[in-house]
């Protein structure tokens, strides 16, 4: 049997993928963006061919879809030719929003693991609170955002912490359904194990349950760092487009910039990868201590 | 109700009754049973017949509601309380972020033994279960049988004078089952607990006792109960002897007399 390759195996998946979604992308440009080619041919009254849109529509001022590489190009120039300190830089818009969405996951991470605690160990917690945690996702972020932006501003708390706080808002709700979960998840004869030695409640949470959760908590923050960006992005929409990722979107989206739309899109991904991996190599990291079979 | 300050268990027309979604059910009914200091008791008969949750009443996991139990001579609660006990359940129930040797130091942690004393308490029970050399392991890396004796040496880790098993071994197969029966012989013989050992196997209970307990359910109750004649020391071929045969014929008597074979 062939030795499976780290190349056949996970480079070239994903790269036949990548490759064709760029294909794609290229004729999808091509089609979109045509019709501006055209309008502006009839207008100058000059006959145009398709052979002639073609090049035109990978070089446009304002695509309806830039091509790839205009949007690569978009990213190289504003990642390395700027410096980090500049308004230009995408490194120092998605810096800002970064340290909004890590703010807003280390205090989303914090109250959730609180709440489930309560939840777990206080029935009246129980019943009361989980409607209201549940509840609280049903709300658009779009339409709460501006709120807490505005409601904070007007006891003069603005900057960073108003949108960390949409973070929060998005990223504890994922951390106490599973928090709540994985604290209850040890097996009767492990609590019933607990009880024989005349455990105290918080000897059963440190030495059982809590360690019996991280599985759980680890699924909950790949998932909770993930929506903290989005989070954050959101929160940047209602500030009037200052700074950040989120301040990028607006304003390419006022001045038809698409090329730096889709650049800070994909900055966005890559930055929400690059935190769920980190997140994925905790994971690893926790349960190889934990002795769990690998 | 006289308790001896020998009797480790004492129970007087014990009752239990379950209530649930299809109105109660009676677990036990009416059961009188004392072991004395030392005694090695089994607790045999069919599913249902009320066991387990005997062994459960006696570690305070359930409540009696009918009747009176003491443990050490007082209530189950307070022998819980003053640790009184080593439960072995069915699973090993050995936590597996924990290596075997902190799996025994469980107990001990929680009871507030000093670091000196887990380590001496470690040692000396992985001996006790002839696992010496597996104490960094984890779980999933010892068998079945291996796991439920560190299971036993983490009952035995703290001093509790009363073993609480049930049904340790059943989920074993028959060769590993019989070498453990005759460690924990072995082990019984040494430590001078007292052990209360809930089965369904007939050989092992006739095997390992001093005392058998005959149950039967629908209600849960005891039929019959049995002193060994056998001697303590016992080597695994006694069981080919007369006298053995003779108590193992009784007891699969006193089980049908409970019509526990006729449904």
């Amino acid at each position: 049997m062939e030795k499976p390759g780290f190349f056949k195996d996970r480079i070239m998946p994903v790269a036949v993928i990548v490759a064709a979604l760029v294909v794609i992308w290229y004729i999808a440009a091509v089609f979109l963006n045509a019709p501006f080619e055209r309008d502006t041919a009839a207008r100058a009254g000059t006959p145009i061919t398709f052979s002639e849109i073609l090049p035109k529509t990978m070089f446009q001022e304002r695509p309806v879809l830039p091509a790839p590489h205009q949007v690569i190009a978009e990213i190289w120039d504003t990642t390395f030719n700027k410096a980090v300190t500049s308004k230009r830089s995408l490194v120092y818009h998605a810096w800002i929003t970064l340290s909004a969405t890590l703010v807003g996951f280390g205090i989303g991470t914090v109250l959730g693991i609180l709440l489930a605690i309560g939840i777990v160990h206080n029935r009246a917690m129980d019943r009361s609170l989980m409607p209201w945690v549940i509840a609280s996702q049903t709300i658009p972020i779009l339409a709460i955002a501006p709120m807490i932006i505005v409601v904070l501003n007007a006891v003069g708390i603005s900057g960073l912490l108003p949108k960390a706080l949409i973070s929060t808002y998005l990223s504890f709700f994922p951390i106490v359904v599973g928090m709540v979960k994985g604290l209850r998840s040890p097996e009767t004869i492990q609590l019933d194990l607990m009880h024989t030695y005349y455990a105290s409640a918080s000897q059963t949470f440190w030495k059982l349950r809590w360690p019996s959760s991280m599985p759980y908590l680890f699924t909950s923050l790949k998932v909770a760092i993930a929506i903290s960006l989005v989070g954050a992005i959101v929160g940047e929409l209602p500030t009037g487009a200052v700074a950040g990722l989120g301040a990028r979107l607006l304003a390419g989206s006022y001045y038809g910039q698409t090329v730096q739309i889709w650049s800070a899109l994909f900055m966005a991904a890559a930055l929400a990868a690059t935190l769920v991996i980190i997140v994925g190599l905790a994971h690893t990291a926790v349960l190889k201590r934990m002795g769990m079979k690998p | 109700m006289t308790t001896t300050p020998a009797s480790v268990v004492s129970a007087r027309d014990l009752g239990l009754t379950f209530q649930t979604n299809d109105g109660p059910v009676n677990a036990l009914t009416g059961v009188n049973l004392d072991v004395r200091k030392g005694d090695f008791v089994s607790f045999i008969g069919p599913s249902g017949c009320g066991k387990t949750t005997f062994l459960r009443v006696i570690a305070d996991l359930e409540q009696a509601t009918a009747g009176s139990i003491t443990v050490n001579g007082v209530t189950p609660h307070e022998a819980r309380q003053n640790r009184s006990y080593g439960y072995v359940f069915q699973a090993a129930a050995l936590y597996p972020w924990r290596t075997i040797e902190k799996n025994i130091a469980l107990p001990l942690e929680i009871m507030g033994y000093s670091a000196a004393e887990q380590k001496e308490r470690i040692d000396r029970t992985l001996d006790l279960v002839n696992l010496t050399g597996f104490g960094k392991k984890f779980p999933w890396q010892l068998s079945g049988g291996m796991q439920q004796r560190a299971s036993i040496a983490r009952a035995l880790a703290f001093d509790a004078d009363l073993l609480l098993m049930d049904e340790p071994f059943g989920a074993l197969d028959e060769i590993v089952r019989d070498h453990l029966n005759e460690q924990l012989l072995k082990l019984w013989e040494r430590t001078n607990k007292t052990i209360c050992f809930v089965t369904h196997s007939i050989p092992e209970a006739v095997y390992l006792s001093t005392k058998i307990v005959v149950m039967s359910p629908r209600p849960g109750r005891v039929t019959d109960v049995i002193e060994s004649t056998l001697p303590r020391e016992r080597p695994l071929d006694i069981r080919e002897t007369p006298e053995f045969l003779e108590i193992a014929s009784r007891v699969r008597e006193g089980l049908r007399a409970g019509h526990s074979y006729d449904e």
